[in-house]
């Protein structure tokens, strides 16, 4: 038998049970109309779980790509000052950290278009609940049981088929963000934990560290070689070189002749 | 007649266009029964788009029970297979 037939029997099926359980078809009315009302709060549930999954992944995403902001700057950093293995290391582990934003963002679009669904189906579901509370109204107040039967079915079996699909969304985004939830949650673990220090960049990782190490170094030598310019009397030596020497060589001139002024005074 | 894609909602079909619905879902009930995955894909989606081009789409507020259902676009053979054998499936 055909696929779009059996599928449909087995949704028919289900309605027919909820049916058969009420003496009175009436009853049935206000049974299936309670179901209605509670899947309607777990659509919207499920809307409100989806967006916070969203959002956190969003959160995460945010800090991912700061880390790979910084790591470009050290890549930058490290290539200025000629320490090519160094750049080489901090693009590495930008990469790394790609993969992960990437995986993370796949995750976001899914979810977003999950959202987009369900609110859909919510609102869909709730203008046939609306229109089934208004049924119901009518179909108690003109029939006996007898004669009600009939349309009961009808009005019943059409809203179950439609709380069967919007329940298996529901399912299926809950059963999702859970999963998202647990990933989510490994890796705020991760980060808590400083196992990703080294990855990510944050002030005690190595890369910064030597790059800090280079950057202060000479610093100090060349303090170092200017006090003792200034204890031997000598001439001051010159502390920068390139494009930097000029206004230094000028700075040390005025601070050279400082005293003297000083004196005058 | 109606007919209902599921995580979609209900169109509203020609009976004339029983037939052609019934060979893509001819295909799509091939595929299933064999475990093709690779067939599956595109007869499930030849077999929705063709809902979509010629049906209507129902009111929001029409409370109607469908003549046919069918799998939601992303589901796959596993999925199916066991929507057609376990009841269970379908909450509610």
């Amino acid at each position: 038998m055909s696929v779009m037939k059996r599928v449909s029997m087995i949704f028919k099926a289900k309605a027919n049970k909820a049916l058969d359980r009420m003496e009175d078809p009436r009853e049935t009315l206000d049974y299936s109309y309670q179901r209605q009302l509670e899947m309607l709060t777990q659509v919207r549930r499920g809307v409100a779980d989806v967006a916070t999954s969203r959002k956190r992944l969003e959160l995460q995403m945010n800090s991912l790509r700061q880390q790979q902001n910084k790591l470009d700057g050290q890549a930058r950093q490290a290539l200025g000052a000629g320490r090519e293995d160094l750049a080489r290391e901090a693009l590495g582990r930008k990469a790394t950290l790609q993969t992960q934003i990437s995986d993370l963002e796949n995750q976001y679009q899914s979810l977003q278009a999950d959202e987009e669904k369900l609110t859909v189906a919510s609102q869909r579901l709730q203008a046939k609940v609306e229109a089934f509370r208004m049924q119901k109204e009518t179909i108690k107040a003109t029939y006996t049981a007898a004669e009600a039967q009939s349309r009961i079915g009808e009005a019943v079996s059409g809203i179950s088929e439609e709380m069967g699909d919007v329940g298996m969304a529901v399912q299926r985004a809950q059963d999702k963000t859970a999963q998202m939830q647990a990933r989510a949650g490994a890796i705020d673990e991760l980060m808590a934990s400083g196992a990703l220090d080294d990855v990510t960049g944050t002030p005690r990782d190595d890369i910064q560290a030597e790059l800090d190490a280079m950057r202060t170094g000479p610093d100090i030598e060349l303090e170092l070689q200017r006090l003792k310019g200034e204890i031997s009397g000598g001439p001051t030596p010159q502390i920068e070189s390139g494009a930097g020497g000029a206004a230094s060589d000028g700075a040390s001139h005025a601070a050279a002749e400082q005293p003297q002024a000083g004196e005058g005074a | 007649m109606i007919v209902r894609i599921l995580g979609e909602g209900q169109f509203g079909v020609e009976e004339s266009a029983t037939s052609e619905l019934n060979a893509l879902d001819s295909a799509l009930e091939k595929a299933v029964n064999e475990g093709d995955e690779l067939a599956f894909r595109p007869a499930l989606t030849a077999l929705l788009d063709r809902v979509r081009a010629l049906g209507t789409p129902l009111a929001a507020d029409v409370i109607e029970p469908s003549d046919l259902i069918l799998p939601r676009a992303d589901a796959d053979v596993a999925e199916v297979r066991s929507m057609l054998t376990e009841e269970g499936f379908i909450p509610g």
